[in-house]
């Protein structure tokens, strides 16, 4: 579904991610771990398409298109989705209205009509009562005085209603008590199939105890730099990532 | 016989003589002599100069070099559906239509007022209402200080007058619709508009200026307001006059123990507009909104003057102004909060926001808080900004298009003005505007 070969990125100058490689299929559950400032959020920034990350070697496709030639709206309606680590708030647009516009554009994308209101009611209340999500989270405006557990339920939540086929969760885990972590994982497995794929970044172990990867690797300056089963986050959360660097640094030496 | 009106030869003087002859109520002693002390003022005060920090962002050079004819008649050439794009759909209206600054009673419908409840021309008004008349008249608006209003009170002749006594609700809207038709030569017209509510009063007041032709002409408009114990009003103001044309405004709003207003104003039209908006929270317990948006572009100028005066105790008030500018449009906000020394326990807030659409549009933005009591809350903000890339960047990656995007944000800025306003009618027809605003700049943009 998604590869990537030999990503390098700059920000503002300078070169964030250095070579990064990385395929996931179909169905797979990635789990992207690293400590600060190894370029998670880059990576996740950049799938999405933010303007500002400057791919300057390597590639990506998705789905057999190339993906750095799609704006971040097309990306969006050919199915990737990203929950954003600070999700932005945007007052005066309610969340119902961004979220109906939003699917209604991935649908005229892929050639479907738009959902009538009551149809996009019906299915939105669905989806609220796994993210448990109020009446009231809807009507206000996008992220606009919402908590910071309110604000990532929403982001899921957004993932739920437009079905993407690639979910990037930018440390969607952070700052959440254990309730609601338990909802956000509950979302993220209500959607999981052979269909679809994850990627989810995080700082912690703890997440993965709900959403159960397929596959875990380390980021660490701008490349992965160890694979591994789900295992391997247990180990990292045990280690701490000190002995991968200095692996790393033996094998290069 | 024209007259006009201009600062060579001493013009503003003689044309007030030949004025005074045949305006109306000009045998009433006391309008006599208000409008006579008004005129001294004026020619003592002269127009303002950006070295007075009031003005300081706002030049008024083009009108004050500038010559304007007092039309005689401009009647007869608007017809009923000349008013119909001006007019707020699905509401059953109280309209006092005025062409050129002066009333038409073919045009005009006031059908529909509860008992009691007065609404006239001004220039009628003078004849058949002279003790609330002479009571209130020119006793809010500062014509010893201010030069528009000194010059607005010396040549007003017509307007709006609406009496609203104790304890009645005016379910429908009142509009003032005023209509400038204006000639090849540029023209002035003084719309002067008194409002009085008694106590425990209800209504929504909509001012409108409006023009059919693309001229130049000179609206220098003056409302007093006056708000009894416990009533809510409404007043809005429409700007939408021609391109070319000169617009200031003054509302000074008179407060009551326990009332409350909200004033919206929206700006659109003019070439050079200042909006004046100054109410007085007078009694205890009073409650202000002033909500506005205004939007300029190409070489417009609108400086927005807001001075909200507390002088009793336990009251709010809001101030909400946000304005988009586009071109090389220059824009001005200066609000301004003076708290008395027994305004204890005031609560005064004051938002400015403002949305730069283009490198070369401009904008000043100036709070200023003169407090003189001491158990007091005042806070204020402004920012100024380009469309913001993170909130862009947030609905793109949702799959709405770039386009798409940006009119969403675009007007969840200008909901927040349209928000507060209470009168649905009204709101929809100044969501038309703004919709129509944003579709124009489009097109411009893609010729």
């Amino acid at each position: 579904m998604l590869e990537i070969k030999n990503l390098h990125v700059n920000v503002e100058d300078q070169e964030i991610l250095k070579g990064l490689n990385l395929k996931v299929n179909k169905g797979e559950v990635h789990s992207i771990m690293g400590p600060n400032g190894s370029g998670k959020s880059t990576l996740a920034q950049v799938l999405a398409g933010r303007e500002s990350y400057k791919v300057t070697e390597g590639e990506i496709i998705f789905e057999g298109k190339d993906l750095l030639e799609l704006s971040p709206e097309d990306r969006a309606c050919e199915g990737i989705f990203m929950a954003f680590q600070y999700p932005v708030e945007i007052p005066g647009v309610a969340n119902t209205y961004l979220l109906r516009e939003a699917l209604n554009s991935v649908r005229k994308y892929r050639g479907e009509e738009p959902l009538k209101h009551i149809e996009f009611v019906k299915f939105a209340k669905e989806k609220m009562k796994i993210m448990d999500i109020g009446d009231n989270l809807l009507k206000r405006g996008v992220n606009e005085g919402f908590s910071g557990g309110e604000k990532k339920r929403n982001e899921i939540f957004q993932m739920q209603i437009l079905e993407p086929k690639l979910s990037i969760l930018d440390e969607t885990d952070s700052g959440l008590d254990i309730d609601a972590l338990k909802v956000v994982a509950g979302g993220v497995n209500a959607l999981r199939s052979p269909e679809r794929a994850f990627l989810i970044i995080t700082h912690y172990q703890r997440l993965l105890d709900y959403i159960v990867p397929d596959f875990v690797h380390v980021l660490v300056d701008g490349k992965i730099v160890k694979s591994g089963g789900k295992e391997l986050a247990y180990e990292l959360e045990d280690r701490g990532y000190g002995w991968i660097e200095e692996e790393k640094t033996a094998a290069n030496s | 016989m024209s007259i006009t009106l201009s600062e060579k030869d001493n013009g503003y003087i003689e044309g007030f003589a030949g004025f005074e002859k045949t305006a109306p109520g000009g045998s009433l002693g006391w309008l006599k002599s208000i409008r006579e002390d008004a005129i001294t003022k004026f020619s003592e005060l002269g127009f303002p100069t950006p070295q007075d920090e009031d003005w300081r962002f706002t030049n008024v050079a083009p009108i004050a070099r500038g010559s304007f004819d007092i039309l005689q008649n401009g009647q007869g050439k608007v017809s009923a559906s000349d008013l119909k794009p001006y007019q707020f759909e699905g509401e059953q209206i109280n309209e006092l239509v005025f062409i050129n600054g002066r009333y038409s009673t073919e045009l005009s419908t006031t059908a529909r007022l509860p008992k009691g409840v007065i609404v006239l021309n001004l220039a009628e008004a003078i004849d058949s209402e002279q003790d609330i008349l002479e009571e209130n008249l020119a006793k809010y608006a500062d014509f010893k200080d201010e030069a528009f209003t000194a010059l607005n009170t010396a040549f007003m002749e017509d307007g709006g007058f609406i009496y609203i006594p104790k304890g009645t609700v005016v379910e429908e809207p009142i509009h003032l619709l005023y209509i400038s038709t204006s000639g090849e030569t540029p023209s002035i017209t003084n719309p002067r508009n008194l409002i009085i509510a008694e106590d425990n009063c209800q209504a929504n007041i909509i001012e409108h200026y409006v023009s059919l032709d693309e001229n130049i002409y000179f609206s220098n408009v003056v409302t007093e307001m006056v708000v009894g114990e416990n009533s809510s009003l409404g007043h809005y103001l429409l700007e939408l006059e021609s391109k070319k044309a000169f617009n200031i405004s003054t509302l000074r709003v008179q407060q009551a123990r326990s009332s409350n207003i909200r004033s919206h104003s929206v700006l659109l039209g003019g070439s050079l507009v200042r909006n004046n908006v100054h109410p007085v929270l007078a009694g205890e317990g009073c409650d202000s909104l002033i909500n506005g948006l205004f939007m300029s572009t190409h070489r417009q100028h609108m400086d927005n003057y807001m001075k909200v005066e507390h002088a009793s105790p336990h009251c709010d008030s809001r101030q909400l102004y946000n304005g988009i500018l586009d071109g090389r449009s220059r824009g001005v906000f200066h609000g301004r909060i003076i708290v008395h020394e027994d305004a204890q326990k005031t609560d005064a807030k004051q938002t400015n926001r403002n949305l730069l659409l283009s490198d070369h549009a401009q904008i000043d933005t100036k709070p200023q808080l003169e407090i003189y009591a001491d158990d007091v809350k005042c806070t204020h903000g402004a920012t100024i900004g380009q469309i913001d890339e993170n909130a862009l960047f947030y609905l793109r990656s949702r799959g709405i298009s770039k386009e798409a995007s940006r009119d969403i944000i675009l007007n969840a800025f200008t909901n927040e003005t349209l928000e507060s306003m209470t009168v649905d009618s009204v709101k929809n027809y100044c969501a038309n505007l703004i919709t129509d605003w944003f579709n124009q700049r489009k097109l411009a943009q893609k010729s």
